[in-house]
């Protein structure tokens, strides 16, 4: 329970003064640059670039620890699983066949499934420093305001500030409940059993529940009152300008993007790249 | 008073915003394991639908979307499109249902349990059988089989949790209403 959502602490470097719009759109770019290409080398390119801009964030290393974890752990469940369920699939997609050896004649190791799975691993893992570059360095209240102009609608993306400023309180009317239960004897540790368990967290849940629905009908009174919605925009108070920076940072994500289109449809024809 | 399948009011607006951060919470903490690896009993589905039986298809789909991708952009720093498309899919099929229910006058017989069990089926079948391996094939490349598997255990899973929490809640809020025409006039 001790993570937090947007550990947002404000410093004053190139990353952090970017404005949440050209943070969200060169996030998007570089996003979709390395899930639309399987080419290594072009992936390995914006990975050595994502960490050079995670540097130039200044984020420490505390603060994405347990993120790490987490990551480390799934790539290494999928990379698992994709050979148990298919060893030949490398093979399927590459069109050739270089064995390395044999474990049985279903489970053989070949450089097409090597590279395949590694591709896919840099794939993944080259998109988490972009991604937690984009959480930790955008201002919540801004991001909504970036979305706003990125062409979504606004009252979808005050439905996301709402998410965002609404978490935190979440987390801690949870852990309020959970509390409160559990001083009244609800054991929620492993030595009760997994049916009374399921049921115990359910009475933490009703209440976290009915609760919200309460705050729902007081909190979308309370825009009513104000007029929310009447028009067809709305001005954000935590809006950034548009400076030259930014600007340069969305055309240098706009070329990335077009790279990998180019490597794709020119260089090597398919979305896959075969060196052997 | 009629209820119109896709309006987007101010109610809507914030039954999506707290009812996202309801599912983030949910999504990451609150889970029922399966012993299958990757694969735990989300409760977070069941609050998604029951939100979306409650405030119609555009806030269900809104918030299973939002809290999907947040929740694993806060875990994994970058969310899993595919499944992130696959929830907001989903709980906006179930949130078809909303025109037909009247949970909020206090009804939900038999009759609407059933109703909201056909269309939870439904959309998890969909989103996860279908919508969702179709993505990871197309998006990630990922191995036919592998993400096949992967679609029909998370159905199956989210339709027992959409299931059993979303009627369970369903069946409790519309207690905790006062019926339509309840009250009679005294002459």
């Amino acid at each position: 329970m001790k993570a937090k959502l947007f550990d947002y602490i404000d410093r004053d470097n190139f990353i952090y003064n970017l404005s949440g719009l050209t943070k969200l759109v060169c996030f998007i770019c570089m996003t979709f640059s390395v899930m639309f290409s399987y080419d290594i080398r072009y992936i390995l390119f914006v990975m050595a670039l994502s960490v050079v801009f995670f540097r130039m964030s200044e984020i420490k290393f505390k603060q994405i620890k347990l993120m790490t974890i987490y990551v480390a752990i799934f790539l290494l469940m999928n990379f698992i699983l994709t050979y148990i369920f298919s060893p030949q699939y490398g093979i399927e997609i590459y069109g050739t066949n270089h064995e390395l050896f044999r474990i049985s004649t279903r489970y053989t190791v070949t450089l097409e499934q090597l590279l395949y799975q590694v591709t896919k691993i840099t794939k993944y893992a080259s998109v988490v420093p972009m991604g937690m570059i984009f959480l930790l360095t955008t201002n919540p209240s801004e991001f909504a305001a970036s979305l706003n102009r990125v062409g979504c609608n606004y009252k979808g993306a005050y439905a996301l500030s709402l998410t965002l400023r609404y978490f935190p309180d979440m987390i801690r009317d949870y852990q309020d409940i959970a509390l409160a239960q559990q001083s009244r004897g609800l054991d929620m540790s492993r030595k009760e059993k997994l049916g009374t368990r399921v049921k115990n967290v359910m009475n933490i849940c009703v209440p976290l529940i009915f609760s919200t629905l309460d705050k729902i009908e007081l909190i979308s009174n309370a825009m009513d009152l104000r007029g929310f919605g009447k028009h067809k925009k709305r001005t954000w108070y935590a809006a950034k300008p548009v400076r030259k920076g930014d600007w340069a940072a969305m055309a240098f994500g706009a070329l990335i993007l077009a790279g990998s289109l180019f490597v794709t449809f020119f260089v090597n024809g398919s979305r896959f790249y075969n060196p052997f | 008073m009629g209820k119109k399948m896709f309006e987007f009011k101010t109610k809507t607006i914030v039954a999506t915003g707290l009812g996202a951060a309801l599912f983030t919470l949910m999504f990451m903490y609150v889970k029922v394991p399966t012993g299958i690896p990757e694969t735990d009993i989300q409760t977070a589905y069941g609050i998604g639908a029951f939100f979306a039986a409650l405030f119609g298809p555009i806030a269900g789909g809104l918030i299973a979307f939002i809290g999907h991708a947040l929740s694993d952009s806060i875990q994994y720093g970058s969310a899993w499109w595919s499944w992130v498309i696959a929830s907001g899919i989903s709980c906006f099929i179930i949130g078809m249902v909303y025109p037909k229910m009247r949970v909020e006058d206090g009804e939900f017989g038999m009759k609407d349990i059933v109703r909201f069990n056909i269309y939870q089926i439904v959309a998890n079948v969909i989103a996860w059988v279908i919508v969702a391996p179709v993505l990871d094939i197309v998006i990630y490349a990922e191995p036919v089989n592998l993400v096949f598997v992967q679609g029909v255990v998370a159905a199956v899973s989210n339709a027992v949790s959409a299931g059993v929490i979303g009627t369970i809640l369903l069946v409790l809020y519309s207690k905790t209403r006062s019926k339509k025409g309840s009250l009679s006039k005294e002459l």
